[in-house]
């Protein structure tokens, strides 16, 4: 295996050509096969776990991303626990929406080319520079999307330039579009964008921000069945991602769970909030 | 036609070590040195942007002296090895055993194979959960590659700064003081002379135990004068 001649020989060529900090990049030279967009594609649509609704909020100090966590295949529940938010570095969030094989695997090799360029050059990417990168590798997987094998992810960061939160979203092409305020992707995403374009308003604070997301995918999980609510008996909370000027963090099962028995004891008097 | 000299390897390869020595001394020393916390690296170095000292992954960092397109060349590869193998397995499997191989295959055949050696010298080093787990390896220009406790030291004035480490070296230090001791140790000159060496002066990082998933950092600015006590002198 490529990788492996390092330990018989020296390193080969590919290892030591100056000149590219991007992993991907160094990856179709090195193990081609790791790549996504090099492989084989099946012949025919296969059912296989998807994700579902993700949304984000940008507020006074930041931007927060959160994630139900339920994976479907058809009309069957893949996974109850799946966590579909994750960070990117140290200043940025991504979730994802779509195959999860597929972008879980996305997001490892997005979480590497990030860390890699930082190493290589010494410095990090701006936020935008970042962005693109996700839109190059959404690009690449274009032949799998055509076959329902689609990843779309949402993108947010603290942009350390002008220390505002910003939200990207995507299309299966690579198209990528700022959003302003607030977003959502995934399958009930239609009603948590309801939800937020309802209740958002300028200027939010940070646990403000919590709760407009926590409500929006509860609006979800109401009227998509392949979204989850909160798993009260089992005590499954949606994944909650805070990024600010001090970094991404998750935000603990504790905070999350309090938000969520507020929502939902508010949600016993007024059930469509 | 005309015969080309004969030349023994024995000579050959002197002659290339000879060359491969003398460039690897005229650099600046970079001394590393086990702390209770972890692993520091200091060196002389004027440049903020040009580093002798850098993270290749979560635990692992790599210091070098020497002609800087060379070790700069071998510290790119380091980072695409590990970055390989830990998006290839897992994060876990990447170690700097495996790092200080590959960097010694590649220095050990170009050091016989062709004409010009680098003229570099490496450390390879890994903090682990305690200190008995952390590992240090010196890699020469010829490939050869040493396991070291407690510190290395590389470049041009070695000897006197590593007698002077070796005499007051404690792996228990903490950082504040295993880094004073690091910069005295690097003002030492062959005629036991001392100069004063001041932040600016310095590249100075830390493999931190304590700090998660990624351990290195960098020591810069104002935590760097206050770790050396000359914050007072600065302002």
């Amino acid at each position: 295996m490529a990788a492996d001649a390092g330990l018989h020989g020296r390193l080969p060529p590919h290892f030591t050509t100056p000149g590219s900090s991007s992993f991907s990049e160094f990856l179709g030279h090195a193990a081609p096969d790791l790549l996504p967009s090099h492989r084989e594609l099946p012949g025919a649509v296969i059912d296989v776990p998807h994700g579902t609704t993700i949304v984000a909020v940008v507020h006074a100090s930041g931007v927060i991303m959160a994630g139900d966590r339920r994976a479907t295949i058809g009309n069957f529940i893949a996974q109850r626990d799946i966590e579909k938010v994750f960070p990117a570095d140290d200043y940025s969030v991504v979730g994802i929406a779509g195959t999860a094989g597929l972008a879980v695997e996305m997001v490892r090799l997005f979480q590497v080319e990030l860390e890699h360029y930082e190493k290589m050059e010494g410095h990090v990417l701006s936020l935008d520079g970042k962005a693109n990168r996700l839109s190059a590798m959404i690009r690449n997987n274009l032949a799998m999307a055509m076959q329902g094998l689609a990843v779309v992810p949402l993108f947010a960061g603290f942009d350390l330039d002008s220390a505002v939160g910003r939200i990207f979203g995507y299309d299966i092409t690579g198209g990528r579009y700022e959003e302003h305020s607030f977003h959502s992707v995934g399958s009930g995403s239609t009603f948590a964008r309801s939800a937020l374009k309802k209740r958002y308003r300028n200027g939010v604070g940070e646990a403000e921000a919590v709760k407009l997301t926590v409500d929006a995918l509860y609006d979800a999980a109401d009227d998509d069945s392949a979204t989850g609510g909160p798993d009260l008996t089992r005590g499954i909370w949606p994944v909650v991602m805070s990024v600010t000027d001090a970094g991404a963090r998750r935000l603990p099962e504790e905070q999350v769970g309090a938000v969520v028995a507020t929502v939902v004891a508010e949600r016993m008097t007024n059930p469509g909030g | 036609m005309t015969q080309p000299f004969y030349v023994s390897p024995e000579q050959l390869m002197k002659d290339k070590s000879d060359y491969a020595r003398k460039g690897i001394a005229r650099g600046r020393s970079v001394l590393t040195l086990a702390y209770d916390d972890g692993i520091l690296f200091v060196g002389e170095n004027p440049s903020n942007a040009l580093h002798k000292i850098s993270e290749i992954y979560d635990r692992i960092a790599f210091a070098a002296v020497g002609k800087y397109n060379e070790f700069e060349n071998l510290r790119t590869a380091g980072v695409r090895y590990a970055d390989l193998r830990g998006f290839q397995y897992d994060r876990r499997d990447v170690t700097s055993r495996g790092l200080a191989n590959a960097y010694a295959q590649t220095l050990g055949t170009i050091f016989t194979e062709s004409g010009k050696p680098y003229e570099v010298e490496l450390v390879v080093a890994e903090v682990g959960e305690k200190q008995a787990d952390d590992q240090l390896y010196r890699l020469t220009y010829d490939g050869s590659v040493a396991e070291e406790h407690a510190f290395v030291v590389m470049g041009g004035n070695s000897e006197p700064i590593g007698t002077y480490v070796k005499e007051h070296h404690d792996l228990t230090a903490s950082l504040e003081v295993a880094l004073q001791l690091g910069v005295h140790a690097l003002s030492r000159s062959l005629d036991g002379t001392a100069r004063t060496l001041a932040a600016d002066d310095l590249e100075a990082a830390v493999l931190d135990r304590t700090r998660p998933r990624r351990a290195f950092s960098r020591l810069l600015g104002p935590r760097l004068e206050r770790l050396l006590g000359q914050e007072s002198s600065s302002t």
